[in-house]
């Protein structure tokens, strides 16, 4: 938890993630860079899901409906924050020499959205004959 | 190292700086998306003061989105080896993300 804290207080100080190590090879930091970007996108299409999820399925009961759209809400936000601090630390990993940093967060969120596929389909066939 | 006869004789065979900066073209095109869905969200079905509210906010969020990603487009063209991004940078952009999350939470909920 504390190791949260600190990294979230790198995310808004400039010359924190400098200050240690080395600077690696640029072109790892553009391939991190793009890491980010990648995931910011996977949020984005999150977010977008949740919108499309309110707009374009107005059949559907008022709570699976707006259930469905902020659970995607959700995992957009969580798949952001969580885009910023893996690039923090792989950042940071790269100019200590270390390791890159490994992470649950793929599979979670690959159960999440299986989940979630999952629901809508059950809910947009029973939401049809309802 | 500056100036476009160095630039051409450094020039990296990955292009890396180019990949970079289609990242943030398509990252940009992805917010686009979100936010004309926001806007469909927000205005149809009559467009009440909250949503409206929710609209504007949603298209400050883009605008500064692809102020961002200009400025970093800009840095990475300005030299031949560009770092890490300034963390600023990618804190704003995920803010803006997450501000266009609560704007379609709120839009969701209200409508």
């Amino acid at each position: 938890m504390i190791e949260f804290v600190r990294n979230v207080r790198l995310w808004f100080v400039p010359e924190g993630v400098r200050r240690e190590g080395t600077t690696p090879d640029y072109r790892f930091s553009l391939a991190n860079e793009r890491t980010f970007l990648a995931w910011l996108r996977t949020a984005l299409a999150l977010v977008g899901g949740g919108f499309a999820v309110d707009q374009f399925l107005p059949d559907l009961r008022w709570g699976w409906r707006v259930g469905l759209a902020l659970a995607l809400l959700a995992a957009g936000v969580l798949c952001a924050l969580r885009a910023i601090n893996h690039w923090v630390r792989c950042e940071r990993a790269m100019r200590r020499g270390e390791d890159l940093p490994v992470s649950r967060f793929p599979a979670l969120l690959s159960l999440v959205v299986a989940v979630v596929a999952v629901a809508m389909v059950v809910v947009v066939l029973v939401g049809w004959e309802g | 190292m500056t100036g476009p006869a160095s630039r051409e004789r450094v020039r990296d065979p990955g292009l890396q700086p180019e990949r970079t900066r289609l990242a943030w073209r398509r990252t940009t095109l992805s917010g686009t998306v979100v936010a004309v869905l926001a806007g469909k969200s927000a205005l149809a079905g009559g467009a009440s003061a909250g949503g409206i509210v929710a609209c504007a906010l949603c298209c400050a969020c883009w605008l500064g989105f692809l102020g961002l990603a200009h400025r970093r487009i800009r840095a990475l063209a300005a030299t031949s080896e560009p770092g890490a991004p300034d963390p600023r940078y990618a804190s704003a952009a995920v803010l803006c993300t997450v501000a266009l999350a609560v704007c379609g939470a709120a839009l969701v909920v209200q409508g």
